[in-house]
């Protein structure tokens, strides 16, 4: 069996792991890195449970071969909080209720990161396309779209 | 002496009747008399079976008192999602 | 011990804030974990294989090929589940669809199962086991499968309910009826009659989390399981009685859970993880993937229903019947017979006459998806009421306020009603702005309201109050949306402590008495109603200490605001004691501080709703867009008004998908032809608008709050109230579920051809 050694970078830590060539991202984060925020809701792209930031972009990481890794640079929501510190995105979550069951919640937080890393003054409609990609299916959405404006508002302030 | 009304899958166990009085101060003791008179009951009393008093559905306290003038259903126990 | 569980009117300090959940930062951060979260060491992967066919005889299975691939550790099927359901139906049906015993009843049904040291050589193993089918003719729509000449799902199934019994064997496994009063001579009397026939698609819980467990049987005949569940009290004891177990011989954990809605409320998988753990001697993790969830877990019914009505000029309805042709696949169940109680449950009918038809199909067993079988029944009768309050040209939420059941109504399933909410959540509607906003051209409004029953149950809460004074409970209950959070505010409310020093815990089946399953809207009204009792009793018990402390009798002692108080003024040179002081000190003067309470929560009542509902229609392509869904409904007191928001949105949404997209396809061939989330189209973020709320607070007069069962009425009234508004909108009555663009454009090419 030809394991593929691969080196790479994980929430700001260097990373090296073996896996082998039909092994998704998502499967290493999750087999092998003990990394098991990231979720597979459905394994074929259509859920965004499984969303990581990859260079600065969102994907599926079931859609990503855990090879591909190699010399990126990787976000997972493990990383989102800085030590004990939570992005204003996860405190907004919970201030909105914008969660119930919770399993889709990394995967949102991961896209909307992505969103407000890019555009930080999004209109509803912005954030309803973007985050178009996530399914829930225990809000209904309200909250989660209430929480991502809340907390772009208090990115913005907090800048300026 | 209560009026027990029962649900049509229930009827043709009960000789088919639809209602029947039957002396019970409470649920269990409601089970046990219908289950003397009607043994054919007696297995759908064991998981399937809930009590409608005045309106109020109650699927497991079977010692919830029954007086006269208590409106009695016997429906399916319900399952929800 | 016997809890006093009536209504008491009385000012909350933390009832009804919106505080962050217990729950929330592990939700957040990803550290919570879910069914397949969990790892045993020495674990195998299992994998199972389904059958390709809608319907066969299973002629030969040969295994012996995968047993002898390096790394395979177990393989099993039917054989190695002995049948020890005794009769009980129900439970050897269970059996047959955890691994098919003789025939493959649908697209899916697993007939083996392998565990072995990785996914991969799990795979390859499924792939080296031989099965010979002897293929049946199949069928998949519900009436079809009614026809003399369907082929016959099982040839022992006679339809009971119908006299005289049959003599050949048919898919209508029985036949249910309700009603009251002479329908005859009700629609004799009628001015106005509509009559109608409806269908709905077969659609999916579509909880985001697939099936996942761990089971680990132990050389000392003790198991245990880590699994996703709605009831982990239930699994517990199904699982036992599927393998042979005595119950406290296995222990159950209930992990987090990503989504439910029913369809967790029956176990899909977890016996064959565990005959595979006993069989291999190691743990075995089984996680379903999404296209096996599809196929062969629990999605609803599909329906058929004819609905007529008939009324007077001034709006009264005179007499109203419902036939429901419900789909159950393999196995009969009570789903045409939930279907048949809850059609004209909203209103006060003098003659109503609903019949229920089970039938069996080729297709997965059909499990709970919120408020189970209520929706379509409310789509078809809904849908009657507005074509009805339109021929006699009466405004559609008057017509309704006229033919609300209130207290006193002798409902269409048989009892009569307590105090109960419509005529309220309809009134509010009727004021509602959203009643009131202009539309444009290709837009429509519709409305609706649905009727579900909520349950009370076995539930068991311990609360611990700890030497600092803060409290720890633990509850049986899953928490499948933040109930968490409300049940920590009611054990602060009750012991007059701040919020953050309640720590709510979801305990196992091994450190907790029995509790019945997280399903029928009850897991605050129960909980809570045992938190309350936990918290009184906990309460006495620092009430008695405080008396020993004092030396004065406990019936001078009270508890207020988290302090024991010495009352009379005798003893008015006593300070109170908080409970961080009492608690500081209970090693001292008995012991730990505790309050328990087993009790059933019972007389849990009704729960109704009403629905407004904006759309426009595209008439070039048939798509649908909602503009503007508000969700008026009684939740008899908002412990946490986020939540109870939360459960009014995600049954909205969940009934809009059900509406507009969600449906299985079939092939001919009988294979599922959408077993995915590409295909099978659940609402997405751009796909809905905000949803509005109403919270009404009628209180419930069986709750010392007054709380309500809230979570599965707001997925019944969507479909018609969708419907009435693209009905509005493109001119024609909708009659087909879900309402997609292909057959929007073929009513509207149909009206254009005249």
């Amino acid at each position: 069996m030809g394991s593929i050694a691969v080196s790479t970078t994980i929430n700001g830590d260097n990373v090296e792991f073996l896996c082998q060539a039909d092994e998704t991202l998502l499967d290493v984060l999750r087999d092998r890195l003990g990394l098991t925020g990231a979720k597979e809701g459905c394994g074929t792209g259509d859920c965004g449970a499984c969303s990581t930031i990859m260079d600065d972009r969102v994907v599926c990481s079931c859609l990503i071969l855990g090879a591909e890794a190699e010399g990126r640079s990787i976000e997972t929501i493990e990383g989102m909080a800085n030590g004990h510190v939570l992005h204003p995105l996860q405190t907004k979550f919970l201030e909105h209720a914008a969660l119930q069951c919770g399993v889709c919640t990394p995967g949102f937080l991961m896209a909307a990161k992505a969103l407000l890393d890019t555009n930080p003054d999004p209109t509803e409609e912005e954030i309803r396309f973007w985050l178009a990609g996530n399914l829930c299916r225990c809000t209904g959405y309200d909250k989660i779209v209430r929480a991502v404006q809340d907390a772009a508002r208090e990115m913005r302030e907090g800048l300026s | 002496m209560v009026a027990v009304t029962l649900w049509g899958g229930l009827v043709p166990f009960a000789d088919n009747q639809k209602t029947i009085d039957v002396e019970a101060s409470d649920i269990r003791e409601l089970f046990q008399k219908l289950s003397e008179q009607y043994p054919g009951l007696r297995r759908h009393f064991k998981s399937d079976v809930a009590v409608v008093i005045d309106g109020v559905v109650y699927r497991d306290n079977w010692s919830k008192e029954l007086t006269e003038d208590n409106e009695v259903f016997l429906i399916r126990r319900i399952a929800g999602g | 011990m016997s809890f006093d569980a009536t209504y008491q009117d009385q000012k909350f300090s933390a009832v009804g804030s919106r505080p962050v959940r217990p729950d929330g930062v592990d939700k957040v951060t990803g550290r919570a974990r879910y069914g397949a979260d969990f790892n045993m060491p020495g674990q195998l992967v299992a994998r199972v294989l389904r059958s390709p066919h809608a319907h066969a005889r299973i002629v030969r299975i040969d295994t012996s090929r995968a047993e002898d691939l390096q790394g395979v550790k177990a393989v099993i099927t039917a054989a190695d589940l002995p049948d020890l359901s005794e009769g009980d139906q129900s439970l050897y049906d269970t059996l047959d669809n955890c691994l098919a015993r003789t025939k493959v009843f649908y697209d899916g049904h697993a007939v083996a199962a392998v565990a072995a040291i990785d996914a991969k050589t799990a795979r390859t193993a499924l792939k080296r086991i031989e099965v010979e089918y002897e293929v049946l003719p199949h069928v998949v729509d519900v009436d079809e499968a009614i026809k003399a000449d369907a082929p016959v799902l099982h040839e022992t199934i006679f339809t009971e309910g119908i006299e005289p019994k049959p003599e050949t064997p048919s898919n209508v496994a029985n036949r249910s009826e309700f009603g009251h009063g002479d329908v005859d001579a009700g629609f004799a009397e009628a001015d106005s009659i509509v009559e109608r026939s409806y269908l709905t698609e077969q659609t999916h819980q579509g909880y985001i989390e697939p099936h996942a467990c761990v089971a680990s049987f132990n050389a000392d005949d003790t198991a245990e399981l880590w699994v996703c569940t709605q009831g982990h009290f239930v699994y517990r004891q199904k699982c036992a009685n599927l393998l042979g177990l005595d119950v406290s011989k296995l222990r159950v954990t209930s992990s987090e859970i990503g989504g439910g809605f029913g369809g967790k409320t029956h176990v899909w998988t977890e016996p064959v993880a565990l005959a595979l753990s006993r069989k291999a001697g190691r743990p075995v993790k089984l996680v379903m993937s999404r296209e096996e969830v599809f196929r062969a877990s629990g999605p609803t019914s599909a329906t058929s229903i004819d609905v007529k009505i008939g009324a007077r000029g001034d709006g009264t309805i005179t007499a109203a019947t419902a036939t429901l042709r419900y789909s159950c696949g393999p196995y009969a169940d009570i789903w045409a017979e939930l279907g048949a109680m809850t059609s004209f449950a909203c209103y006060d009918l003098e003659n109503v006459k609903t019949v229920g038809y089970e039938v069996l199909v080729n297709r997965p067993k059909t499990a709970a998806y919120r408020a189970p079988s209520a929706p379509m029944a409310a789509f078809a009768v809904e849908s009657s009421m507005d074509e009805l309050a339109h021929k006699i040209g009466m405004d559609p939420v008057a017509f309704r306020i006229k033919n609300a059941a209130s207290e006193g109504t002798r409902s269409s399933y048989g009892p009569v009603y307590g105090p109960i909410g419509i005529g309220p959540t309809l009134e509010a509607a009727q004021s509602h702005p959203h009643m009131h906003s202009p539309l444009e051209t290709n837009q429509g409004r519709g409305m609706a309201c649905g009727f579900w029953f909520n349950f009370g149950g076995q539930t068991c809460t311990d609360l611990n109050v700890n030497e600092d004074g803060t409290v720890t409970l633990a509850v049986g209950t899953v928490d499948v949306g933040g109930s968490r959070a409300s049940l920590s505010l009611v054990a602060a409310e009750e012991l007059g402590i701040p919020y953050e020093n309640v720590k709510t815990v979801v305990a196992d089946t091994a450190t907790l008495g029995y509790n019945d399953m997280t399903d029928g809207s009850r897991g605050t009204f129960s909980s809570s109603m045992a938190t309350i009792s936990a918290a009184r009793n906990a309460i006495t018990v620092m009430c008695e200490r405080a008396a020993l402390t004092w030396d004065i009798p406990v019936e001078d002692v009270v508890w207020e605001d988290g302090h024991a108080k010495a009352v009379g003024v005798k003893h008015g040179n006593l300070a109170p004691l908080s409970i961080q002081e009492i608690a500081a000190v209970s090693g001292k003067n008995g012991g730990p501080i505790a309050g328990h309470s087993e009790l059933v929560a019972d007389g849990a009542g009704v729960s109704f709703a009403t629905h407004i509902c904006d759309v426009e229609v595209d008439p070039e392509t048939g798509a649908t867009k909602i503009l503007r869904y508000t969700v008026i409904q009684d939740a008899g007191k908002a412990v946490h008004p986020d939540y109870v928001e939360g459960q009014y949105q995600g049954g909205a949404a969940q009934g809009i998908g059900w509406a507009l997209n969600e449906e299985y396809v079939y092939g001919a061939d009988g294979r599922l032809q959408n077993p995915g989330f590409l295909d099978y189209r659940i609402p997405v973020c751009s796909d809905l608008p905000m949803i509005d709320t109403q919270i009404l607070e009628i209180p419930n007069p069986n709750h010392p709050y007054g709380v309500r069962g809230v979570g599965e009425t707001s997925i019944v009234p969507p479909l018609a109230a969708i419907a009435n508004a693209v009905s509005k909108a493109v001119g024609v009555r909708m009659s087909h579920i879900p309402m997609s663009p292909p057959r929007i454009l073929a009513a509207l090419g149909g009206e254009t051809e005249g």
